[in-house]
Formats: C-alpha cells, sequence, structure tokens
C-alpha cells in the first residue's frame, strides 16, 4: 500500500478510448523508438566496452634487457636483478620495473620471478639458510625454485634468460600469476 | 518569499513533493536502530565531498599520483586532514553498512513487500567492499601496487577464464601506466554513479513500502494481509519522518562526522609507505583493517582448499544475499527466528577472530629478527654460541621464537629440549615438515650438530 500518491500533476489523462488505427501506429512509433534507441547506444557502448576490455586483446611485446655482466655475477650465488618492462608507457614511472632474483651456478643462470605461486607477494633470499621466503604467507622455495614448505602450489617460475656479448639477459615476460 | 515559493512550487513541484515525502508517515519508536541507513549515505556524501577535494590534486598517473600523494599530506593547505576524513570516512562507510544490513536482516525487514529494498541494499553493500578495495589502491604505494598484484593472483585461480581477469585486474600483461588510471576511473566514476542510482532506487523503495515496522513476536507477515495491516497502523499510530523519526537520524549523522573528523585530526590518515616500484623487494604487503580478517583466510586456509575459498567465497557470499527474498514470510522478530541471531553472531565472531589473527599474522616470518643476544643464548659453549648464531643465520629464526625473539611461524622452541630429544631435533631439522623446508642440504653435519646443541640448552 502506498503511503499516499504523490501531489497530481497538472497533466489530465487521455480523454476517450483510442481509435485502433492510433493504437497501431502508437505501437509502430514506440518500437521504432526503442530500436533507434538500441541502435545509438550500441553505437556509443561497442567501443566503451572494447576500449574497457582492450587488455584483453593487446599482446605486449617481448624484449631482451641486460641486467648486467656476466662476469660480475659470482658462483653459486643468488641476487635481485632490476630490468624495465617490454614497452612502458612514458608515465608509467617506477612501476615500469620488474625485478627477478639472478641465480648463476655451474649450470649457468636461472632467472626466477619474484612473485610467490601463492598469491603474488615479492619473495626474498636468504643467501645464509639458501631459500625464498615469502613474506606474506610464509612460503619457502629451495634455491632452485622448488617448494620447500608452506602453501605456494608450484615452483618460482622462470624467466628466459641468455647471455649476449657477455651481458646477461632476461626475455620481460608476462607477470607469471597463473 | 512566500509568494516566490509558491511559484517555485507551481512551477517545480519539488516543494510540495519533499514536503509529502518528509513527512510521509513512518511507525511509532523505531527508535536508534533506524539510524544506520542515512548514517551510511551520510558517510557516502561524506566521501564524495572530501573525494571530489582529494582529486583536484590528485594525479592518477601510475608515476606520479605517489608524489601527488606526498604534495596533499604534506604541503597541501589542509590536505593532510582532508585524506584523513577520505579514509575514516570510508572506514565509517563499511562499518555502518554493515550495522545496517545486521539490523535489517535481525528484524526481517527484507521480508514482503521490501524484497527489492535488500537487493539494492546487498548491491550497495558489495559497492561498498569495491569502492573500499580500490580506494585503499589509489593510495599508490608499494603497499598499493603489491595488493594489486595480489587481488590479480586471486582472480587468476578463477577456472578457465583466469588469465583473462589477471590481464583485466593489472590492465596488460604487467603492472604499468595503465593499472592505476583504470582503478581511479572505477573509483571516482562508475562505482559512485552506481551507488547514486541505487541509493536513489533504495529510497523510491523505502517511500513507496514505507518503513519497516518494528517486529512483534507471533505477527508473522503474510503476504494477504500485510499491506492492510501496515496501512492501518500508519492512520492508527504513524508519525510524520520529518522531524520525530528524523532527528535521530541527524543527530547519528551529527555524531558520525564528529567522529570522522576527530580521528582524522588525532589520528591522521595512513602513511605512504615504499614508492610503488615493483623491484623493491622489502615489502610486507597488508590490506587496510577491512580487509584484514580475509588475509588471514587466506593465510590459515589448508593448501588443497584454497582455490575452492578463493573463487568459491565470494561467489557463496553473493548468492547468499541475493537469496534471502526467498524466505520473505513468516515471522520477523529475531525472539522467533534465533538462528538469525545465531547467523549474526557466528560471522561477527568468525570474522573477529580472523580479524586479531591478521592483526598478529604469525604466519608471516619476522624478517627483522636479529641475532639472539648472548645473554638470551646464555651459555658460553663453542657449539653452542655458533649454534645460536646460525640459528639465525640459517633462518630458523625467522620462523621460531626464542625467549621473546623471533618469529611465530612455528612452534616456540624456547623449551624445545624438554619435549624432544637431541635425535628428534636432527632429524626434523634434516627432513622438515608441511610448512618447515628441509635442510638436508643446507646444513653441514657440524653445522646440524652446532644447532642441536643449541637447541639442547632450551629448556
Amino acid at each position: 500500500m502506498d503511503p499516499a500518491p504523490p501531489p497530481d500533476s497538472p497533466h489530465a489523462g487521455p480523454a476517450a478510448p483510442p481509435a485502433p488505427e492510433l493504437l497501431a501506429r502508437r505501437r509502430f512509433l514506440s518500437r521504432v523508438s526503442i530500436a533507434l534507441s538500441a541502435a545509438a547506444a550500441a553505437v556509443v557502448g561497442v567501443p566503451v566496452v572494447g576500449f574497457l576490455l582492450a587488455p584483453l586483446f593487446r599482446r605486449s611485446p617481448q624484449q631482451w634487457r641486460a641486467v648486467g655482466a656476466a662476469d660480475s655475477f659470482k658462483l653459486n650465488e643468488t641476487v635481485s636483478v632490476t630490468f624495465e618492462d617490454a614497452s612502458p608507457l612514458s608515465w608509467s614511472g617506477v612501476t615500469a620495473r620488474t625485478a627477478a632474483w639472478l641465480r648463476h651456478d655451474a649450470d649457468g643462470f636461472t632467472a626466477f620471478s619474484v612473485n610467490c605461486t601463492h598469491l603474488g607477494c615479492p619473495v626474498q633470499w636468504l643467501a645464509d639458510a639458501q631459500l625464498f621466503l615469502c613474506p606474506c604467507h610464509g612460503g619457502v622455495y629451495n634455491s632452485d625454485g622448488a617448494v620447500a614448505a608452506g602453501p605456494p602450489p608450484r615452483p618460482l617460475p622462470r624467466y628466459p634468460v641468455r647471455v649476449r656479448r657477455g651481458q646477461v639477459e632476461i626475455l620481460t615476460s608476462p607477470i607469471p600469476l597463473v | 518569499m512566500r509568494r516566490l515559493m509558491a511559484w517555485l512550487d507551481d512551477r517545480t513541484g519539488l516543494i510540495s513533493w519533499s514536503k509529502w515525502a518528509l513527512e510521509h508517515p513512518v511507525p511509532p519508536r523505531t527508535g536508534w536502530w533506524y539510524v544506520f541507513g542515512s548514517a551510511t549515505f551520510l558517510a557516502f556524501l561524506l566521501q564524495v565531498v572530501t573525494g571530489i577535494a582529494l582529486a583536484t590534486a590528485y594525479v592518477p598517473s601510475a608515476g606520479q599520483a605517489y608524489e601527488s600523494l606526498r604534495f596533499i599530506s604534506e604541503r597541501a593547505l589542509m590536505g593532510h586532514f582532508l585524506r584523513g576524513l577520505h579514509y575514516f570516512g570510508a572506514s565509517a562507510m563499511v562499518i555502518l553498512i554493515g550495522a545496517h544490513v545486521t539490523r535489517t536482516y535481525l528484524m526481517g525487514a527484507y521480508k514482503f513487500p521490501r524484497e527489492l529494498n535488500w537487493l539494492s541494499g546487498a548491491l550497495l553493500l558489495l559497492l561498498t567492499l569495491a569502492l573500499a578495495f580500490t580506494g585503499q589502491l589509489l593510495r599508490w604505494d608499494q603497499t598499493a601496487v603489491w595488493s594489486v598484484i595480489v587481488a590479480a593472483a586471486q582472480a587468476g585461480r578463477v577456472p578457465v577464464i583466469g588469465p583473462e581477469l589477471v590481464k583485466l585486474v593489472l590492465a596488460g600483461d604487467t603492472l604499468g601506466g595503465q593499472t592505476l588510471s583504470r582503478f581511479f576511473a572505477f573509483h571516482v566514476f562508475f562505482i559512485p554513479a552506481l551507488v547514486f542510482l541505487l541509493v536513489a532506487l533504495h529510497l523510491a523503495l523505502v517511500l513507496r513500502h514505507g518503513i519497516s515496522e518494528r517486529p512483534t513476536p507471533g505477527e508473522p507477515v503474510d503476504k494477504a494481509t500485510y499491506r492492510r495491516r501496515y496501512a492501518e497502523l500508519m492512520a492508527r499510530e504513524g508519525v510524520p519522518f520529518w522531524p520525530d523519526a528524523a532527528w535521530r537520524d541527524v543527530v547519528a549523522g551529527a555524531v558520525v562526522v564528529a567522529v570522522v573528523a576527530l580521528l582524522a585530526l588525532i589520528v591522521g590518515p595512513p602513511a605512504l609507505g615504499n614508492p610503488p616500484d615493483p623491484s623493491i623487494l622489502h615489502a610486507y604487503p597488508r590490506p587496510d583493517w577491512y580487509f584484514l580478517w580475509y588475509f588471514a583466510v587466506l593465510a590459515l586456509t589448508p593448501n588443497h582448499l584454497e582455490t575452492i575459498v578463493i573463487v568459491f567465497g565470494p561467489l557463496i557470499f553473493g548468492a547468499i544475499l541475493l537469496f534471502m527474498p526467498l524466505f520473505n514470510t513468516g515471522e520477523r522478530s529475531v525472539k522467533r527466528r534465533p538462528w538469525a541471531g545465531l547467523v549474526v553472531f557466528f560471522i561477527v565472531f568468525v570474522i573477529a577472530a580472523f580479524w586479531m589473527a591478521g592483526n598478529k599474522a604469525p604466519w608471516s616470518p619476522d624478517f627483522e629478527a636479529q641475532p639472539l643476544a648472548a645473554s638470551v643464548v646464555g651459555d658460553t659453549t663453542a657449539a653452542v654460541v655458533r649454534g645460536a648464531r646460525l640459528f639465525h643465520d640459517k633462518g630458523c629464526e625467522y620462523c621460531h621464537q626464542i625467549g621473546s625473539q623471533g618469529g611465530k611461524r612455528g612452534p616456540d622452541l624456547s623449551d624445545v629440549a624438554t619435549r624432544m630429544t637431541p635425535d628428534a631435533m636432527a632429524l626434523k631439522i634434516t627432513n622438515g615438515g608441511p610448512d618447515m623446508p628441509p635442510f638436508v642440504s643446507n646444513l653441514s653435519p657440524d653445522e646440524l650438530q652446532a644447532i642441536v646443541a643449541f637447541l639442547t640448552t632450551r629448556k
């Protein structure tokens, strides 16, 4: 039950029941109006929705980024290196930077993602313990990235890495969260 | 003046409509329980006003937002205070909408004919949480950046479309220039616009169905008779909303503004952390208080259930909100729905427990742990001293406490020798466990011996 009707509007309602031709005309006009509005909404809506979904259709280019001279990384050590995304937008500032844990051992160089496979937090390398430890929920990885303990479901992902003209290079990649 | 008003009303109809809306009859004796809705809306308006002010100086650019926030906090006139108002206003909005939905549920006010009041309110609750989350990210420091990544990682757990969701959250393959501006647009344009629309609908429905009367045990809602009974109650005992009931809303609103302003002045906004540089790896991401309990849920869920909780938890929460109005008849009073009280108690208890756990975060290793002092070690035998040092250096202390030092992720080892033999200790250290890495390849035999020698003195 409505508490009370709003005050009367000054318009009077339709007086006599309209003729059938008039009804048909009204039906036609309302259909045309709805179709026109839908078309206009689509003209505006498609680019807006497409613009918002654009990240799905865009593949960022990949690029090899030098992170330091190969002989500057001591054998059997793991250090953090920083490199820039493949084609950062000019206003990205520091957010265009990515870090990786670079290990140098008898097999050559391995670049581990810093993102814990549990929920993406940045793992930290404990050199004395030879372990990666995650500050969020305590995931632990061995020096080869294998899960040693805690919640992580998968080993630390790796970035492609190579040595060119004495420089260690890492291939920029999508952030490995899945 | 009177003629001017009459002219305005004749041309717009707004004055008599407002009078009608303000003086519509409401049930008598509604009391203080009914103020949370208007207080939530007031908190939202506070957010709009302070948000617009902040937006005049904030630069929604991934590379510059941090600097503009420092400008607002440190140099702009009253910028610090404004940020505080916006932060505590957000907290108030979250708390008040929680109180409002709890009140509505406990009093059965979502029952016939107010099912859509509930649904529009449920959407407003979800939008409020979305505002809270996106707002936390706009404080574009190191924690915000890692919050985006953690959110994306959760989205990535969704089956099939996980990778696509990650791209949509990050606005690309990695964090970058587009990430922040999208969150900004959602936080300041899209979500608030939806909130305004839904609040308009919510209030229109309140006017249409009237404010629910206080429930009386033994008077169940019956679709055939409820509307007539409500109309009779209004005709018999109804009082005009303004001022008979509205004065309490005004008092509650004034209290909300006063508390928010005091907190903004005394406590101030959350400090800006490190810059939003994803290559700074010394990060300890923590959500703001309203999501701290969920951070704990994610830490404490058994591993094999995790994806289910991350993906289906929010879906189940949404489904419960959505399907609540299906139970739209019957008793409203919580005295005849004792389980409703239990449900609320249970939810509040669980969230509070997880919240306290999240506040302590015992599962997080203590990266600040310092080597144990000689006074704590208390033994000068060479092996014991060396073992104590290794206990720190090999990372044991990040997770295990000795005395008052060290992490709380693993068991406290202050008196471990009273419950484990040296052999058992060596075995545990070598092999590890589900939450402890095996140290077999990381410790030489004499290092292991030294650590066991040290632990054997802990009793």
